[in-house]
């Protein structure tokens, strides 16, 4: 494609040519603020500390790096080892980011705060931060999201927060970002908008990348202890890909690490049946950044599909497509049934029903585990837990 | 970034103050898009923002979302509109300006939507989600063809960015009335006044204020301070209010707010 590249300027907003800040001028000044905000309270030894102890002692970090021993052995092939996020408080990894930006809003005085929501993962941690944190609360979510995961929506209004339920395209992920961006434009001087992946304009994908980098950090220095080596892959889902760079960034450096990044593959390759962005995306501009986008031939933003309302969506973090392009990570997708059959596995094999994002990661390792040597080892990001799922998994499973 | 002055001044305004009126490109069809238009500027629009619609309008109110998901039904296009363009052209010398938000630009591409709006005598284009830092490729296609590029200017843009909106605007200023996506209000925000004074310290182009002017009393108060004012969800309401009869409805409310 001819445009591809908009700008050739190598800036700390951009990997390669994507990221950037593609918003309405309302809100470039609320962005300047944050970036400001972001850069003094990273340098800031007390705001680190405070995260730090938040992490530890609310969050429950670090989490543990468990080694599947029968998946192992069912699979012949690599050891597979699994970081458990999915031990965390509220049950995703998405608590690292949202207390890094309750801290942030604080600090920048914005006591309400803004949210949108796919699988509901998000919101919760957004809502228990703001408990926490004593803010006024409101979190965005197509309704054909709060269908499939009404748990979480209850969670969110136990917590105290206010769920408004977003009925426009396909009523998913990308709606209530519509949504939250269309409040964050009108309350822009009260309000942060906490978002929760690594998407949208700058500074969000590299302050949100930087809140869940503690996942590969602890992860490199327990495979080190455990194995006294490398793994010889990482694997993790990507819907925006919050949980993925999380665990890739430290690794990034390490040539021989692959990285391997799962897209929903949903139930067909059609435009409008998955939410595989590399596979039928090309570069274009959705809320706020530039990425690899699913399109039609006018620029028009296609539907996603996936069993998996977290990877539900249609574009993807900028630095996955830096990743992509400049070949250090790999991607793949898995489909709707290969994702429910690996929850199905993890859950009997090691007693872990991990959410269906995180089956995605799961089914890659199933396949290709196999394929490795048994002196290597992968790690798969379990980024969530299943909980919140088992709606969804009674409707597709029969296990009477 | 180096961009050349634009040589041209191409959009004229007829009434003081001008008035702009926006209308969703292919609601309900292109043809009726085109009468819309052209009666409008009958009864004395001075320009016409051909909205381009797209399937994320995070800048837009409901009116206007609805709007394009309605034009979007038939699939109308970028390439679609700037033909309007072409057609109303044919017809009238009034202002024409492509409103767009950026994808729908990108996957033509930059050059060929500059060189496309060029062939189709339109005067320029305003992207909603293109700030100036990331303009650098945008200006460049369109200055070489002299065309018109309007931006945005908000209550929360400092003055820094004021300057810098002022320099690489052409053909006008657009200040946005008061933080918030489209859509009719009952009041407009003491911001939109703020606005354009601040903007006239960095500008002698003329000013437009939009975002919420839906009554012939706000419209008379916005030219008590600014050049022209834009009209948008009102006209794009009369629209959906009045199948069948959109342009002569139009026409007349556009008449009353000028009255």
């Amino acid at each position: 494609m001819a445009t591809a590249t908009i700008t050739k300027r190598k800036q700390p907003d951009r990997f390669g040519p994507y990221g950037g800040r593609y918003v309405p001028e309302t809100l470039m000044a609320a962005l300047d603020e944050l970036e400001r905000a972001y850069d003094k309270a990273k340098r800031d030894l007390k705001f680190r500390q405070r995260l730090q102890e938040l992490l530890k002692t609310y969050a429950g970090r670090p989490t543990p790096l468990f080694l599947a021993r029968r998946l192992t052995e069912k699979l012949r092939g690599a050891k597979i080892y699994l970081k458990r996020e999915d031990l965390l408080h509220t049950g995703a990894h998405k608590i690292n980011n949202c207390l890094g930006q309750a801290l942030l809003a604080e600090r920048m005085g914005k006591r309400r705060i803004i949210a949108e929501t796919g699988a509901g993962q998000h919101g919760v941690a957004t809502a228990t931060v703001c408990a926490l944190f004593g803010f006024e609360c409101v979190v965005y979510m197509g309704t054909e999201d709060m269908r499939r995961q009404e748990l979480n929506v209850f969670r969110m209004r136990l917590l105290g927060a206010e769920v408004r339920g977003v009925d426009s395209g396909s009523r998913t992920l990308k709606d209530a970002i519509n949504e939250a961006m269309r409040d964050w434009v009108t309350n822009v001087r009260t309000t942060h908008y906490l978002l929760g992946s690594v998407l949208g304009a700058h500074p969000y994908p590299t302050m949100v990348r930087d809140f869940h980098r503690v996942i590969g950090r602890e992860a490199r220095a327990q495979i080190l202890q455990a194995e006294a080596k490398l793994p010889a892959a990482i694997i993790a889902c990507v819907g925006g890909g919050s949980n993925s760079i999380g665990i890739f960034y430290d690794f990034i450096k390490d040539k021989r690490v692959k990285l391997i990044g799962v897209e929903a593959g949903g139930r067909g390759h059609a435009l409008g049946e998955h939410a595989a962005r590399f596979q039928g995306g090309s570069p274009g501009v959705l809320q706020g950044t530039f990425s690899y986008l699913l399109q039609d031939q006018n620029g028009q933003v296609a539907t996603t599909h996936s069993v998996s309302a977290g990877l539900d969506y249609p574009s993807i973090g900028p630095e996955h497509a830096g990743l992509k392009d400049s070949g250090r990570a790999e991607y793949v997708s898995a489909s709707d049934a290969e994702a429910l059959e690996a929850c199905t596995l993890l859950a009997r094999t090691e007693g872990i029903i991990p959410a269906l994002e995180s089956a995605h990661a799961v089914a890659e390792a199933i396949k290709r585990a196999p394929k490795m040597k048994r002196s290597e080892v992968v790690i798969v990001n379990i980024s969530g837990r299943g909980d919140k799922d088992i709606g969804i998994l009674r409707e597709n499973l029969n296990l009477d | 970034m180096k961009i050349e002055a634009a040589a041209k001044m191409p959009i004229s305004f007829q009434t003081h103050p001008a008035l702009i009126a926006y209308i969703t490109c292919g609601d309900p069809d292109l043809a009726t898009s085109r009468d819309i238009a052209l009666a409008s500027i009958a009864a004395g629009a001075s320009v016409i923002e051909l909205g381009v619609p797209f399937s994320d309008p995070l800048a837009d109110g409901p009116v206007i979302q609805r709007a394009s998901q309605r034009a979007l039904r038939h699939a109308t296009s970028l390439g679609q509109v700037i033909e309007l363009g072409k057609e109303i052209r044919r017809q009238s010398q009034a202002g024409l300006i492509i409103f767009s938000y950026l994808n729908p630009i990108l996957r033509m591409g930059i050059e060929n939507f500059a060189g496309a709006v060029q062939d189709a005598g339109i005067d320029g284009a305003l992207v909603t989600d293109l700030p100036v830092e990331e303009a650098e490729d945008y200006l460049l296609q369109m200055r070489r063809r002299e065309l018109a590029t309007i931006f945005l200017a908000a209550p929360t843009s400092t003055d820094a960015r004021l300057k810098r909106i002022a320099d690489v605007s052409r053909g006008f200023v657009y200040a946005v009335s008061r933080t918030g996506v489209t859509g009719a209000r009952q009041e407009m925000a003491q911001d939109a006044k703020k606005l354009v004074q601040r903007l006239r310290k960095y500008t002698r182009l003329p000013v437009a204020v939009g975002f919420g002017i839906s009554t012939a009393a706000q419209f008379a108060a916005v030219g008590k301070f600014a050049d022209a004012a834009v009209v948008g969800s009102a006209i794009v309401q009369i629209i959906e209010s009045n199948p069948s009869n959109e342009a002569k409805s139009v026409a007349e409310f556009v008449r009353q707010l000028l009255d």
